[in-house]
């Protein structure tokens, strides 16, 4: 009997502490559907009642159910045969409990038969799921896709694919990479072609496709006969029929329930999405970045679960007469942990709600027109602070996510690296979150123009005039000075003008940038809770390190990294 | 059409979750330290109904009888998939044993008037004594299938079972009406909708309430009720007489608060010796 929602306060910190307001009243477009559905919520209490209470099964099933069988997932893996997948019979068994319990269609619309749920929550039940499997949420989290025909799809469409997904009758799975287009989208080669019927058929292969198996696909293609950049590129909806063959599925290291899989495409028939063209740059790129916020809920899950393990194996491991846990090798470890996971988690919910904001307003201009002039200059706004901050948490969430599990294991010392205990598998299952959906690296080149073009600091700006920081007075000192080191290096990149080198320090901008933006959040959260000030305390200590000796590399102009890496990595011959 | 069912269910003490303070100093449960929870073969039992119900269709009522806050449990079988709920309450029908427990439930389900089968969970975790649902299914005169581990066929007819007896299972068949109490091994109970517990969460009561014939006759799938029906003494008819403690002839002689402990440590050497030693010693003292 464990309930993952009820035994982590921290997440319920984040939400109930959190003004969901606006988000509610946004999401709820003034629970307009109160009277239309019995499941939709009277008023704001009732909204965030709902949250909580759909939070519990959640929590439950995680706990009780799906935390028992991971071992097994892990084990079995997801398996190929003869042009067919199998996932793992725990996983199989997750999928239809949770149908059951009418979760899925989260964050879709109640008449097309979803919960309407905001991202904030969405987060947490990805977040919640990932701590008892790390597979189960790729799966999950794919409702994504399902919003992404919501949002671009016709009525018709919309209709007609909808209600499938929340009755759990497909699953549904983005097909975007391919074997010589990874990081770069826009060298798909994929082709779409429109026969003398109209109708769009797709010839060539997809690579790295999670549950590529599934009965419906989003898939890239070119659909620009000739053209090479992104705008020659559409988005197709695939049903899956005999013209797809799955070719095999990967051998991997970790997040082994859930299917990779390499498909190949022959005269297979799809029906286009929204428009020509607008396949990468507008509905792939809003893919993406739902896509990303839940990788990032993902990681903090892991790191959820391998910091309880480390602490708990800690705590009862004895040696030199006295609970390791009391070693300072080891509470440091321990610490920095938690600390780091409550600080991700502070962001993540942060810009969970920066997106319920924005996707919010999208909405209601689009059902009330005339609210346009109103709420035009907060979409840019929010539409900016969830483009700054998706890639932002998803890059931290996920290397904070793989630190914090490398030292779980470092923690329970040799018999981590035995699969005696869990930890070994957040190990492995943690390492893929720094990768897909874009690599930190890219994460970076998304981050840096909100951070050069200083949207963070209109952010930072907002937090300074909507709080009283005087209770943290101290703290909040602190995060101030880092903002002014930020800004002295942002300014110094600037002036520069030099393109070359504010591309080798992205980086690093994007590093402090996080440290800052962090500092403030936590700040927030210290007026809330003693316990929070603590942890502001420790997070901004080191930050305050990283920050400083961040900004005094990059005002020294050293940039011997740009002059000798060819000499070193080019030339491998020492004698 | 498919089949009517009524599920009896109870509101017991979490015994699975026992803190410090669970028992009292004479040996009683202390039942405002244990959260209140719905029997875990209960579940069972409301588990089974929805998947007959999936099977071959019918309509789900879940009855309990107990103080008002045990219309907590209702809720929780709301949230699961039952179509309506009817609390049995009033303060006559304290201090229950199992008998005029029976009885109480015989007159509610004479109330609800037609039905096809009854479930219930084999035995509560507090009483262990599974002997309501068979008292329920003599007092109204019907078949009775005990400790079901398996549906194998059903319909409107007629079901074939398997049940546990001692050492074994049984396949038996039986018609309608029928009752039958369920083993935790039957099926693995599911978890409340996240629809239906935003829907029931703030379900008002009302007590007598007549709307509930009017809910009953006109159960369709779509609809979700509006009111949770509560029965009095009076309203289902019993007589005062023969439910709550006057109606009950188990009296309590004695209570004897055991505490277990660990005597000596034997060590049992890892051979096949000494393994058959454990086993013979095991079946001696009757464990196993």
């Amino acid at each position: 009997m464990t309930n993952y929602y009820q035994d982590n306060t921290d997440i319920q910190f984040q939400l109930k502490k959190r003004d969901l307001t606006r988000v509610v009243s946004l999401v709820e477009d003034d629970f307009s559907d109160g009277k239309k559905y019995p499941h939709a919520p009277k008023d704001l209490d009732d909204a965030l009642d709902n949250y909580e209470r759909v939070l519990e099964i959640v929590g439950e099933i995680s706990g009780d159910f799906v935390a028992p069988r991971a071992r097994d997932v892990d084990a079995t893996g997801a398996q190929y045969a003869d042009g067919e997948v199998t996932y793992p019979k725990g996983l199989q068994e997750a999928i239809e409990r949770i149908n059951k319990a009418d979760l899925s269609g989260f964050v879709l619309q109640r008449k097309y038969g979803g919960l309407n749920m905001p991202y904030t929550v969405f987060s947490a039940v990805i977040e919640i799921f990932a701590r008892a499997d790390a597979s189960l949420p790729l799966i999950i989290s794919l409702q994504a896709l399902a919003a992404t025909i919501e949002k671009f799809g016709s009525d018709e469409q919309k209709d007609r694919i909808l209600p499938r997904f929340v009755s759990g009758e497909i699953v549904g799975s983005m097909a975007l990479t391919e074997p010589d287009s990874g990081s770069d989208l826009q060298s798909i080669m994929l082709k779409a072609s429109q026969r003398s019927d109209g109708k769009w058929q797709l010839n060539g292969v997809k690579r790295f496709i999670t549950s590529g198996c599934e009965q419906l696909s989003l898939v890239m293609a070119r659909s620009e006969e000739g053209s090479s950049g992104g705008r020659g590129i559409s988005l197709f909806i695939y049903e899956r029929d005999q013209d797809m063959r799955i070719r095999r599925i990967e051998s991997k290291l970790g997040i082994k329930g859930s299917p990779t899989c390499e498909l190949q495409f022959n005269n297979a028939q799809a029906e286009l999405l929204g428009k020509r063209r607008m396949g990468l740059v507008k509905y792939t790129m809003y893919l993406m970045n739902s896509a990303r916020l839940a990788i990032a809920a993902q990681a903090v899950g892991i790191a959820e679960a391998a910091y309880r393990e480390a602490n708990s194996y800690a705590r009862d491991r004895n040696q030199f007469k006295k609970s390791i846990q009391d070693i300072p090798a080891v509470y440091e470890m321990l610490t920095n942990m938690r600390v780091n996971i409550e600080a991700a988690r502070c962001l993540l919910y942060e810009t969970s709600s920066m997106v319920d904001i924005k996707e919010g307003i999208e909405r209601k201009i689009e059902m009330h027109p005339d609210s346009r002039a109103d709420l035009k200059n907060d979409l840019s706004r929010y539409t900016k602070y969830a483009s700054l901050c998706t890639p932002l948490i998803k890059r931290f969430g996920a290397d904070m996510a793989n630190q914090v599990c490398y030292d779980a294991l470092q923690v329970h010392g040799g018999v981590g690296f035995t699969k005696e205990f869990d930890v070994e598998r957040h190990y492995r299952d943690v390492r893929i979150t720094s990768i897909y959906e874009g690599t930190s690296q890219l994460q970076v080149l998304g981050a840096v123009g909100g951070v050069v073009g200083g949207v963070i600091f209109e952010r930072l700006n907002d937090y300074e005039s909507d709080n009283d920081f005087s209770e943290v007075g101290e703290l909040y000192d602190s995060a101030q000075k880092l903002r002014a080191r930020l800004e002295a290096a942002v300014s110094h990149i600037k002036e520069k003008a030099d393109a070359d080198f504010q591309e080798y320090h992205s980086e690093r901008l994007v590093n402090m940038a996080t440290d800052t933006l962090l500092a403030y959040l936590l700040c927030i959260d210290a007026l809330k809770s003693d316990r929070k000030k603590k942890i502001a305390q420790l997070f901004i200590a080191g930050a305050q390190i990283r920050v400083k000796s961040t900004q005094e590399f990059i005002l020294a102009d050293d940039v011997s990294m740009m002059e000798f890496h060819a000499d070193i990595i080019k030339q491998e011959e020492v004698l | 059409m498919g089949l009517k069912m009524i599920v009896m269910v109870k509101q017991v003490p979490d015994t699975h979750n026992i803190t410090g303070e669970a028992m009292k100093a004479d040996g009683t449960v202390n039942r405002a330290r244990l959260p209140a929870i719905i029997n875990p073969e209960d579940l069972n039992a409301l588990e089974e109904a929805i998947r007959i119900k999936e099977r071959i269709g019918g309509h789900i009522t879940a009855i309990t009888m107990g103080p008002q806050k045990a219309v907590q449990v209702l809720k929780e079988c709301l949230y699961r998939g039952a179509d309506d709920v009817i609390l049995i309450s009033d303060r006559k029908f304290a201090g229950a044993d199992t008998l005029a427990t029976a009885y109480t439930l015989k007159f509610a389900v004479d109330k609800i008037g037609s039905f096809d089968l009854i479930l219930c969970g084999r035995q509560a975790i507090d009483g262990d004594t599974a002997q309501v649902g068979p008292q329920v299914a003599e007092k109204l005169g019907i078949n009775q299938i005990t400790s079901l581990l398996e549906v194998v066929e059903i319909d409107e007819e007629e079901i074939t079972a398997k049940h546990a007896i001692t050492d074994g299972y049984e396949l038996v068949k039986s018609k309608m009406p029928l009752l039958l109490t369920v083993t935790s091994e039957a099926n693995e109970p599911r978890s409340p909708s996240a629809k239906l517990v935003m829907a029931y969460k703030n379900i008002d009561q009302e007590v007598n309430g007549d709307s509930y014939e009017e809910a009953y006759m006109q159960a369709d799938d779509s609809s979700l009720i509006d009111r949770i029906t509560e029965w009095n003494a009076d309203s289902i008819g019993v007589d005062s007489t023969i439910c709550g403690l006057q109606g009950s002839p188990t009296k309590v002689k004695k209570i004897e608060n055991v505490v277990l402990a660990v005597n000596d440590i034997q060590q049992i050497p890892a051979t096949e010796a000494g393994i058959t030693d454990l086993m013979h010693e095991l079946m001696d003292d009757h464990i196993i």
